[in-house]
């Protein structure tokens, strides 16, 4: 008997990974994307670890897949960019046993530093590509995915968002059909590719496409849903939408329209959306992000409203629908405009291990070259001690250009701060660029002991695999110096240890030579970290300079001009009492 | 066939449990045999940002959000969360807030006060406020981890008619660490004896 049960949309993915006998899985993590291997690692069919990056996790899948297995690789959107390069070769010499790729993109950018429709690198890279629209379907569309693949020996990509992968929905679970691991037959025209095979798949991958676009005209991802309300609007509104849009789309408008949902957003069907548009009078598009379907039904001769009505950035929602199309406004209670309601921006977490380091980096005004993780709230104010982020690795390499060309002193007042697991992840390539190029630039790797920002993930520097068995730490120290970093000029210290951490920062800026400097502590919010400790401030004597609460930890309030600690957030790291020129400040 | 779907929004500061809570009612609408979605918010937000929590049943969910003028109730775990999503609630929904407080980072830094009198704010526009001390509450019940627990209790006894106060214990059993079952049961009856 089947079982219904709430999931989350990447929960869901993993149990259609399940279901479907797949048997290999190695992403990185990234939000909205981590859960979806995580939850994979908890079956124990499935072999699942973290790779360093996107592009090595898309790697391994693939040559899981040309060794026989069913194998999955998930990421988010910009992880797609770093993954890109052997995608897109994966369309080319295709699939063994199936393999699947995710990808989460972030519509409104909750955790991202920018928004990308993923729907392009499915055209680019001529893969087809599903996109489900609540967790029922992330579960069977994963688990039909394999099949296809197998099929049409091409790997399937299967987009997600933020509100698919983070929503909870019911979702029907199956057994899973174990696979047996397929016969690995040497075939170098399909899986080497140098020009000459290239250009044989070149045509292959055509062929196999058009073969697909036929199959999306009547495939069962794709679903035409004719109203059948009698108080239908009088002009038949037909609308073409797909993923969260649709849902949103459904919410707004009810039963009074026609949907043609797709479920296949690449390729995109012909006959089917000139029949759709012929039985209703008018078309509209309603897709997040950008105007790829609406760009199809123009090219085929369909005329659709779209992008005219909507945004092609941030998210929909069933009230932006109403207001933009309907013209309805939400009714709902308004506050005065007299009243003022402070924003809440996330900030680093009480104890946070680089809030004593960005509160240096603040004091010795240093250009921070930053990075992705948790520490890029360290260009939040009040330590605002961050001058560029970019992308996963970023900081390194831009921090060698920006030193090349403005001179051996500017290599002394400023510094590329990166996380362990970012490091990993593509930093050492920096590292690499610097000490071969003769650079000068000072690194400074903060060292959380895990990657922070998704969640708590192992990375090869912890110790531990994805599933939590021990493993060989992959030594920080160890590949600076195998990159050409002095033994004398790689440096460890505890950055809350505000004395100490600036000394070292002084005496490696000083320095004409490459150097990394790194800030070891654990992120607070591990369950290996001690929080027992608490402080309190003096109340009397304190005359509310505020010089405790510069390095803005959430945990130190203000009232009746005396700053106080509150308890129940303090995690007892103590950099407070260093910021207190009256030592009024000590432990409980 | 009954198309109404209840909207629910837990609203907080990261880190306050709002995805355990609506974890929880999710459990409870799906025993129901309703449909259900709910959203949640993972990553950058979770770090001590504003976080919002969407649940909603009924015979159909189509959109996992809620807008502004659409939620029958908000469970509202910090005052000023509470004020800034109430536009959310319906005209004749219902606030469960707890009065706990938590200085966003503006506060922090200076630039910004704490709203004053946020109850009175709240009760001038005409809508019901429940308000509780639910941290303290969870505290005499044994854990300070379960202020969620407390304002789901006083969610339970609102919705006595509709749904029986044992199908959130059942839920509350399934999902809850068993070392930790009867503080949370013991905080959900504190909240669903406060009214």
């Amino acid at each position: 008997m089947s079982e219904k049960k709430l999931l989350l949309g990447n929960a869901a993915i993993a149990r259609g990974l399940y279901e479907a006998g797949c048997r290999f899985v190695s992403s990185y993590p990234g939000t909205p994307s981590t859960e979806i291997t995580q939850f994979a690692s908890e079956y124990k069919e499935i072999y699942a670890e973290w790779a360093p990056n996107e592009k090595v996790g898309a790697e391994a899948a693939l040559g899981a897949s040309i060794g026989g297995a069913r194998a999955f690789c998930g990421m988010k959107h910009v992880g797609l960019n770093v993954a890109a390069d052997p995608v897109f070769s994966a369309g080319y010499v295709g699939v063994n046993g199936g393999f699947v790729i995710a990808v989460a993109d972030d519509s409104g950018m909750h955790s991202s530093q920018d928004e990308q429709d993923s729907r392009h690198y499915a055209a680019a890279a001529k893969i087809p590509m599903l996109e489900p629209s609540d967790s029922s379907e992330c579960l069977s569309f994963t688990k039909k995915a394999f099949e296809l693949s197998e099929r049409f020996d091409t790997p399937f990509l299967i987009r997600s968002s933020t509100r698919i992968s983070h929503s909870l929905g019911a979702a029907e679970l199956g057994e899973r059909e174990e696979t047996e691991l397929k016969e690995y037959k040497k075939d170098a025209a399909k899986y080497v590719m140098m020009p000459a095979n290239a250009r044989e798949r070149r045509a292959a991958v055509e062929k196999r496409l058009a073969e697909i676009a036929e199959w999306a005209e009547s495939c069962e991802f794709n679903r035409v849903e004719y109203s059948e309300s009698e108080n239908k609007t009088e002009e038949k509104i037909g609308i073409i939408s797909s993923g969260i849009a649709y849902q949103y789309a459904r919410e707004a408008f009810g039963d009074n329209c026609s949907y043609l949902k797709l479920g296949l957003v690449y390729p995109l069907p012909t006959e089917l959306i000139l029949d759709f548009a012929k039985n209703v009078d008018r078309v509209i598009v309603i897709e997040e992000l950008d105007d790829i379907i609406e760009s199809w039904c123009k090219k085929i001769g369909v005329k659709t409203d779209g992008k005219n009505l909507l945004s092609n950035t941030g998210e929909y929602s069933q009230e932006i629908l109403r207001e933009k199309i309907l013209g309805i406004k939400p009714e709902n209670i308004e506050l005065g405009e007299d009243i003022a309601i402070p924003g809440r921006p996330p900030v680093l977490c009480p104890g946070c291990s680089h809030r004593g380091m960005f509160h240096v980096l603040k004091k010795l005004k240093l250009f921070v070259s930053g990075d992705i993780g948790c520490y890029t709230l360290g260009a939040a104010a009040p330590l605002s001690a961050m001058d560029t982020t970019l992308c996963m690795g970023a900081s390194i390499s831009g921090m060698h250009g920006f030193n090349v060309v403005r001179g051996a002193e500017s290599a002394k007042k400023s510094v590329a701060a990166i996380g362990d697991s970012t490091f990993m992840h593509s930093g050492i390539t920096g590292l690499i660029d610097i000490t071969y190029n003769k650079g000068v630039s000072k690194i400074l790797i903060l060292d959380n002991g895990t990657t922070g920002m998704t969640g708590h993930q192992h990375h090869p520097g912890t110790g531990y695999t994805l599933k939590g068995e021990a493993a060989p730490i992959v030594s920080i120290e160890g590949i600076c110096r195998a990159a050409g970093i002095k033994e004398e000029n790689i440096k460890v210290f505890d950055p809350c240890d505000l004395t100490q951490t600036e000394k070292i920062l002084k005496e490696e800026l000083a320095k004409d030579e490459a150097c990394v400097m790194i800030a070891r502590r654990p992120c607070v919010l591990l369950k290996t970290t001690k929080t027992d400790k608490k402080y309190k401030i003096k109340q009397e004597g304190c005359t509310g300079c505020r010089l405790c609460m510069s390095a803005g930890c959430p945990a130190i309030k203000f009232e009746n001009k005396k700053a106080s600690v509150e308890e129940s957030l303090c995690t007892g790291c103590g950099l407070c009492g260093q910021l207190c020129r009256l030592n009024l400040i000590e432990e409980i | 066939m009954n198309t109404k779907v209840t909207n629910m929004m837990m609203v907080g500061v990261g880190g306050q449990g709002s995805l355990l809570a609506s974890r929880i009612l999710g459990g409870v609408a799906l025993k129901l045999n309703y449909d259900v979605k709910a959203s949640e918010v993972h990553g950058m937000s979770q770090r001590g940002g504003s976080v919002v929590t969407y649940l909603k049943y009924g015979e159909k969910v189509y959109s996992p959000v809620i807008c502004r003028g659409e939620a029958d109730f908000i469970l509202a775990f910090e005052q000023l969360e509470a004020l800034r999503w109430l536009p959310y609630l319906k005209k004749n929904g219902v606030i469960i807030m707890s009065t706990h407080k938590v200085n966003p980072a503006p506060v922090i830094t200076g630039a910004m006060e704490y709203p004053k009198d946020i109850s009175k704010t709240i009760e001038n526009t005409g809508i019901r406020l429940i308000e509780a001390d639910a941290f303290s509450l969870a505290v005499q019940a044994g854990t300070d981890k379960a202020a969620n627990v407390v304002i789901i209790g006083i969610l339970a006894k609102l919705m006595k008619d509709e749904i029986d106060k044992d199908i959130y214990i059942d839920v509350l059993r399934e999902q809850i660490n068993p070392r930790f079952f009867d503080a949370n049961l013991a905080a959900f009856n504190s909240g669903y004896n406060f009214i």
